[in-house]
């Protein structure tokens, strides 16, 4: 039954991604992009990590993506159907064939390590997730966690200054 | 929970994907969604091992790339409408300036 699950969440994931390289309009690509990531979502969902998949949903499906449909919008594209869309579609084919023909050999013929860490099934069952990754992001992690304050403020700036009318 | 396995060959498949977006397209912002469709299935195979392996590190990791996307997207875009503004266009053929 879960394999049934994640077959079709693999097929509705891998049409959707190839409908946002496919799709002529860039709002038709983002919304292709949002079903992506919900997929992806539900992915982690399946991985017990019931967290992950809420910030995914919220900040990719909610924050990044809004951004993006604004901007198509306010750019306001004309469509012009005189140009050609897309260039180098077979090299690019090629190479995203040798991408992952290359990955599914080295999956398929690897081997992960064995399980080392404490974190069990049970272990996150009985605690919850995030209390977890709460536990170890200001923990062991919390000197990055800081930093990643100074890169937020950094692209605030960014943003405001290259908003401005002339740079 | 599913093999470890098929989690990663779909992260690979959705990678090539994005990779081949980015190569193809010309639409400066098809090209930046394809680069967000790249950083999920790194994310995707991140907490797929993070799982497997018993240890979070991975999902802390997860975490840094949604914000460091976050902050590229904001930044980007601001890029974009910037070049906009002076080429009324959004085609990467057009970005060629500093090619010689």
């Amino acid at each position: 039954m879960e394999t049934l699950f994640f077959l079709i969440i693999s097929f509705v994931a891998i049409v959707s991604a190839i409908l946002v390289i496919t799709c002529k309009n860039p709002i038709n690509s983002a919304l292709a992009l949002i079903m992506t990531f919900f997929c992806l979502a539900t992915y982690y969902v399946m991985l017990d990590a019931p967290f992950m998949a809420a910030v995914q949903v919220m900040v990719y499906a909610g924050a990044i993506m809004v951004l993006m449909v604004f901007t198509i919008m306010l750019l306001n594209i004309r469509v012009d159907s005189s140009k050609k869309h897309s260039h180098k579609l077979v090299f690019g084919s090629i190479i995203g064939f040798f991408t992952v023909l290359n990955s599914i050999i080295v999956i398929v013929k690897g081997r992960a390590a064995l399980p080392t860490g404490p974190y069990s099934g049970e272990m996150i069952q009985k605690f919850g997730h995030t209390e977890l990754i709460g536990r170890e992001m200001f923990t062991n992690f919390l000197l990055p966690f800081e930093v990643t304050s100074i890169l937020l403020l950094v692209a605030i700036v960014g943003a405001v200054i290259l908003a401005k009318k002339k740079i | 929970m599913e093999n470890l396995n098929s989690y990663l060959i779909m992260s690979a498949i959705l990678f090539a994907i994005g990779t081949i977006g980015v190569l193809t397209r010309k639409n400066v912002i098809v090209i930046f969604m394809c680069v967000e469709m790249m950083l999920n299935a790194a994310n995707l195979s991140f907490v797929a091992f993070s799982r497997h392996l018993g240890n979070m590190d991975g999902q802390i990791f997860v975490f840094f790339i949604m914000t460091v996307a976050a902050a590229e997207a904001a930044v980007g875009l601001a890029l974009i409408i910037a070049f906009y503004n002076n080429k009324e266009s959004i085609d990467v053929d057009d970005v060629s300036i500093m090619k010689w």
